[in-house]
């Protein structure tokens, strides 16, 4: 009965109906939420409980909500004009989704992975292409500082150049210029509770917990 | 020549609350004073730059923090302490904006809805506006990112929704600081910004 069902209707409601019905045959249909890698203590004192239980269970889990129902409505769109007006739902949430998923991966506890670099090829290329860990973590702290809004401060490898970069990127928009190495968040929700307008404390004290190890992966899978 | 910070025309706690005393503080004397003492700076710079592309590298420095000056100041202006405080915040009173606001929204009750949404709908920082259509002397609701100014409308109200707005009460429920706010909108002020706008009369 469901496939004569199918049939009669216009594809776009038969892919909806499919999806109604059918168990996904995909996890790729629906985004979900990444857990945490670590407890919602576990960065602290350096980025709160507080914090990290907002911005994961209430602001990620909302961008991971905004991007299926984007998805959806694109999927159905009856005209290109349609599709055109649902793109910058579909920037903002899914760039929201990528750039925090990416995020909660680039930090780590203090009494673990976290604000530990090692020896090794990011170290080499940290010092070649800034000088010193330190100087970087000044430019970088101050470009992220800098942003006239919200948006994220992001370490990007350069494919072209073969060069780490400190670039930065408005609101949810996800980092398509390079290759993300690390990221960080620099919207007032990630901070303010805890650091309320003094941005640069935040900055500070968000190098304990960058995971290091994770950036390393990433640069060693793109060299 | 230089800019300073206005002060509020009311205490810090005033629009308590709807807005927390510890907001108005950090609100006003740090973020406000900010794009005060960085506004001065950049213009100090570009008096003294010498070429048009040094000018141009200014820009974004002096709408950053020209815009900031711009709105916060508006913003502090067109609030004020709520009816139940003794104030006059919340109240629209029979007079040519209360008219022209039911002539476009067809009640208050139906621009707050509407403004509400739109302003909760900025994918960022950003500023909800009640406006003044220059040409057609209408209101409409318009938003503008991080500090841009509003240049396309004359100003009639302005609602900040950079998180730093909000967040310390609100967290991240930005529809219930919406909705709080119109308690201390100064509809009086915004009558006054709409009479000078649609008559080119200041009052």
């Amino acid at each position: 009965m469901f496939s004569l069902a199918r049939t009669a209707l216009r594809p776009s409601l038969a892919k909806r109906a499919a999806r109604a019905f059918a168990a996904p045959s995909t996890t790729a249909l629906l985004h979900t939420l990444p857990d945490l890698p670590y407890a919602y203590n576990a960065l602290e004192p350096f980025i709160s409980e507080e914090i990290m239980t907002l911005h994961h269970k209430k602001h990620h889990q909302t961008y991971v909500n905004g991007l299926n129902a984007a998805e959806e409505s694109y999927a159905n769109s009856p005209s290109v004009k349609e599709q055109i007006a649902l793109q910058a739902a579909l920037k903002f949430n899914g760039g929201g989704h990528i750039n925090h998923s990416l995020f909660w991966k680039n930090l780590a506890p203090a009494s673990g992975d976290g604000g530990k670099l090692t020896d090794g090829p990011l170290k080499v290329a940290i010092e070649r292409d800034f000088g010193s860990v330190d100087e970087f973590k000044k430019v970088f702290n101050a470009k992220t500082a800098a942003v006239q809004g919200s948006g994220w401060g992001w370490l990007g490898y350069n494919l072209a150049t073969k060069n780490l970069e400190i670039v930065t990127t408005p609101n949810q928009d996800p980092l398509l210029s390079h290759t993300p190495i690390i990221g960080v968040d620099i919207w007032e929700h990630a901070f303010y509770l805890q650091y309320k307008n003094v941005k640069p404390d935040y900055l500070n004290a968000i190098w304990n917990v960058i995971n290091f190890k994770e950036a390393e992966k990433r640069l060693v899978e793109v060299q | 020549m230089s800019h300073t910070l206005p002060p509020l025309p009311y205490e810090y706690d005033a629009l308590e609350p709807y807005i927390s005393v510890e907001i108005m503080k950090l609100h006003h004397t740090k973020h406000h004073q900010t794009y005060v003492n960085s506004l001065n700076l950049a213009e100090a710079a570009y008096a003294k730059a010498n070429t048009p592309k040094e000018r141009i590298a200014l820009q974004a420095a002096l709408k950053f923090n020209g815009g900031g000056h711009i709105n916060h100041s508006l913003f502090w202006q067109n609030m004020a302490a709520s009816s139940e405080k003794g104030g006059i915040g919340g109240v629209l009173k029979d007079g040519p904006l209360k008219e022209a606001i039911i002539a476009s929204f067809g009640s208050l009750d139906n621009l707050q809805k509407e403004f509400n949404t739109t302003t909760a709908g900025i994918q960022g920082s950003g500023w909800g506006w009640l406006g003044v259509n220059p040409s057609t002397k209408r209101l409409e609701i318009v938003t503008t990112a991080n500090q841009d100014p509003l240049l396309t409308h004359a100003p009639v109200i302005g609602v900040d929704i950079w998180e730093h707005a909000f967040y310390l009460q609100y967290k991240n429920v930005k529809a219930d600081y919406l909705n709080a706010i119109w308690h201390v909108i100064n509809f009086e002020e915004a009558q006054k910004r709409f009479v000078e706008a649609t008559t080119g009369s200041k009052l």
